[in-house]
């Protein structure tokens, strides 16, 4: 019984940390990927008298950050249930 | 009615407000004091951590510096949003179910160390009253410009201020007050922002409107923008920067620095349930969002407002020739604002070349000089003070005095509220952590309230004085706290919860390397202890460790403390056998406490 508790955390746990470095490839990709380090290659897509780039480093990274903390807040929700260890 | 009387209305009503709903919910037990009974729902805990995180820096500065900037100082937005992500996934949730009332609480019992609580709560510290430091200065800055009152004078009633609210309310107070400055300080950022885009594209979303068609132009804004500062010899305002690396590492030490600062991470202890401190980080995004999505917006413009102010004939649709043969307004025509705001200091107009006009453009880009002087042009006349752009803006676009006493009220609550959070964060670490818990264990309830209350008063005297002479550089000093905390409590905090084999060893090494490894860096290029001319190297691009400027380098502190600490860590003991089954259990929501007393 114990033994099944212990590893039915450490299932849990491992989806948690997956889901987090899934999250995390996407924030790092909007930021420090789109808006500053790949802004030449998105050069050629214009947004509004600008590149996409620029639209990233000044929107983009911003509306892309607070759908990731709802995506990740709800699948945790899912995981807790599923898992039986939520409140 | 004159401004004076409309700012002074609207002051003193939000401050009535403030200092009523204080009243209202004062504080009963120590639990209510630190952490609002545990009971404050995520949506409104959301507003309240938006308040408290979004300071002078955010509301008066940020724009300001993202106009004279433009694409480069992107950082500021990405840097000071990105950290709720990583507060989200990587902190909020388990520090919530570990159920304790302050930071060190969670470093001093999961490293099971006295001395990692100590160090921890000096950290804390240091980040913190020199963040505060900055605040004092921005209150007292918006204060005497407003009310027409000596600076000295606007330092003395912004500490007056925190003080009652801070010290008779406690957390509880503070929450319900910062809902109020929220919602003050996002209607007055707002509505002049609306106003101004409507003006200038016919779009009121301000975010939306700076993508598109300038309507006297019919050019789309940014282009119309790069078109005129280019003209003036300045760098076009959507132009890349070269240094990726740096702009990289800045950005990075703004986010982990957002995710380490107690004074956010202590608002997450007070929701019901560890779902809700998920939530709540994401709602706290969404309300500072609002803000930020507008402030690249209100920058945009208002530079190009400034720039049509001095060039009128760079309006309409225009040639490029055009553009470029336009003459500035002459001195005596310049309009109402202009004259404010010089009274103040913050504009200053020199006439180089005696012609009675402003001319107003890049005289330190080379390749322009000939186009200057071919026109008769001795150099740069105006020079703008970036901080007056936010509250200068109702102004620049003509709009009715009560959106410039709006303004002025939200100014002053950005930065209260801020500095509100950081004296609670800074009281409780002092009464709580170091007194209780390390001291004198026996202490009271009542004496523990009593020393919160104490210190609170203590570290609004030591930060009223040092915002009475400052160091004069309040953009290092915020960059400074923010360095420290990426650099030292994130790590830890982080590795407590990710690594079960991280000891207290390691984690001590780690904070300590982090912290003295960056505070050096930045001594060395802006002197010891911020004193002008102990600097041992000047503080220039050349002179930088690959290009990283100081203000950049709380990422690589972070690094060093993660490094430090992993390699101690794995030729220490490992550590106890309680500790990792608590670490274990902090994983999961099950089990958590409504606010767990000890």
């Amino acid at each position: 019984m114990i033994a099944d508790d212990k590893s039915n955390a450490a299932a849990y746990w491992k989806a948690n940390v997956r889901l987090i470095a899934g999250c995390l490839v996407v924030w790092a990709f909007v930021s420090y990927g789109c808006a500053i380090l790949f802004r030449p290659l998105l050069a050629s897509i214009p947004v509004g008298g600008t590149d996409l780039g620029f639209w990233f480093a000044q929107q983009g990274s911003i509306l892309t950050f607070i759908a990731l903390i709802f995506f990740y807040a709800w699948r945790m929700n899912q995981l807790d249930k599923k898992f039986g260890l939520g409140e | 009615m004159s401004q004076f009387a409309i700012n002074l209305l609207f002051v003193g009503a939000s401050f009535a407000l403030y200092i009523g709903i204080a009243i209202w919910a004062r504080a009963g037990s120590t639990k209510d004091f630190y952490v609002a009974g545990g009971g404050v729902h995520p949506v409104t805990n959301g507003m309240a951590t938006a308040a408290d995180w979004m300071s002078a820096a955010s509301f008066i500065s940020m724009a300001g510096l993202i106009a004279s900037g433009g694409y480069a100082n992107s950082t500021f937005l990405m840097g000071w949003t990105g950290g709720f992500v990583i507060l989200a996934m990587l902190l909020a949730p388990y520090l919530r179910k570990f159920g304790k009332f302050t930071v060190p609480d969670f470093i001093g019992e999961r490293f099971y160390s006295r001395t990692a609580r100590v160090v921890a709560v000096a950290c804390l510290i240091i980040a913190s009253v020199t963040y505060v430091i900055g605040q004092m200065t921005g209150a007292g800055v918006a204060f005497s410009r407003f009310l027409e009152v000596p600076s000295t004078w606007g330092i003395w009633i912004a500490a007056a201020i925190v003080f009652l609210y801070a010290v008779f309310g406690g957390m509880k107070g503070i929450t319900y007050t910062q809902v109020a400055q929220y919602i003050v300080l996002i209607v007055a950022y707002t509505i002049p922002a609306v106003f101004i885009a409507m003006q200038l594209t016919g779009n009121p979303i301000p975010g939306l409107g700076m993508f598109s068609t300038h309507t006297e132009s019919g050019v789309p804004l940014l282009q119309k923008l790069d078109d005129v500062v280019n003209a003036l010899g300045f760098q076009d305002y959507t132009a890349d920067v070269d240094n990726k690396l740096n702009m990289v590492l800045f950005t990075l030490s703004l986010m982990i620095g957002t995710a380490g600062l107690p004074h956010v991470i202590i608002r997450f202890f007070t929701v019901p349930k560890v779902a809700d401190a998920r939530w709540s980080a994401g709602w706290a995004l969404v309300f500072i969002a609002l803000l930020y999505l507008t402030a690249p917006a209100v920058a945009s413009m208002a530079r190009l407002n400034l720039m049509t102010t001095v060039y009128p004939e760079m309006t309409g649709q225009v040639e490029d020739y055009e553009v470029a043969a336009a003459e500035p307004i002459l001195y005596a025509d310049r309009p109402a604002w202009f004259q404010t705001w010089e009274d103040t200091g913050l504009i200053v107009y020199n006439d180089a070349n005696d012609d009675g006009r402003i001319q107003f453009y890049n005289d330190t880009n080379e390749g322009f000089t000939e186009t200057a002087e071919g026109r008769g042009w001795a150099g740069n006349e105006l020079t703008v003070n970036n901080d007056i752009l936010v509250l200068a803006n109702p102004e620049i676009a003509n709009l009715p005095g009560w959106v410039i006493g709006l303004i002025a009220a939200g100014g002053i609550a950005a930065a209260l509220s801020t500095a509100a959070g950081l004296l609670l964060a800074i009281s409780s670490a002092i009464s709580h952590d170091l007194i209780k818990n390390t001291i004198n264990p026996n202490i009271s309830e009542k004496g523990e309230m009593l020393a919160a209350r104490i210190s609170m008063g203590g570290a609004i005297l030591l930060a009223t004085y040092l915002g009475l002479n400052p160091p004069g550089f309040a953009a290092q000093t915020v960059a400074l706290a923010f360095g420290i905390a990426a650099a030292s409590l994130f790590p830890v905090l982080m590795m407590g919860i990710f690594s079960t084999r991280m000891n207290s060893t390691g984690a001590i090494c780690g904070m300590l390397a982090g912290l003295v490894a960056t505070l050096l860096y930045i001594f060395t290029y802006l002197g010891w202890f911020f004193i002008p001319g102990t600097n041992m190297l000047a503080n220039t691009p050349d002179n930088w460790f690959i290009g990283i400027s100081p203000l950049s380098f709380g990422a690589v502190g972070a690094m060093i403390n993660f490094a430090v600490a992993f390699a101690v860590s794995s030729v220490t003991a490992a550590p106890p056998r309680e500790i990792q089954e608590l670490v274990e259990s902090v994983r999961y929501p099950k089990g958590a406490g409504i606010a767990v007393d000890h």
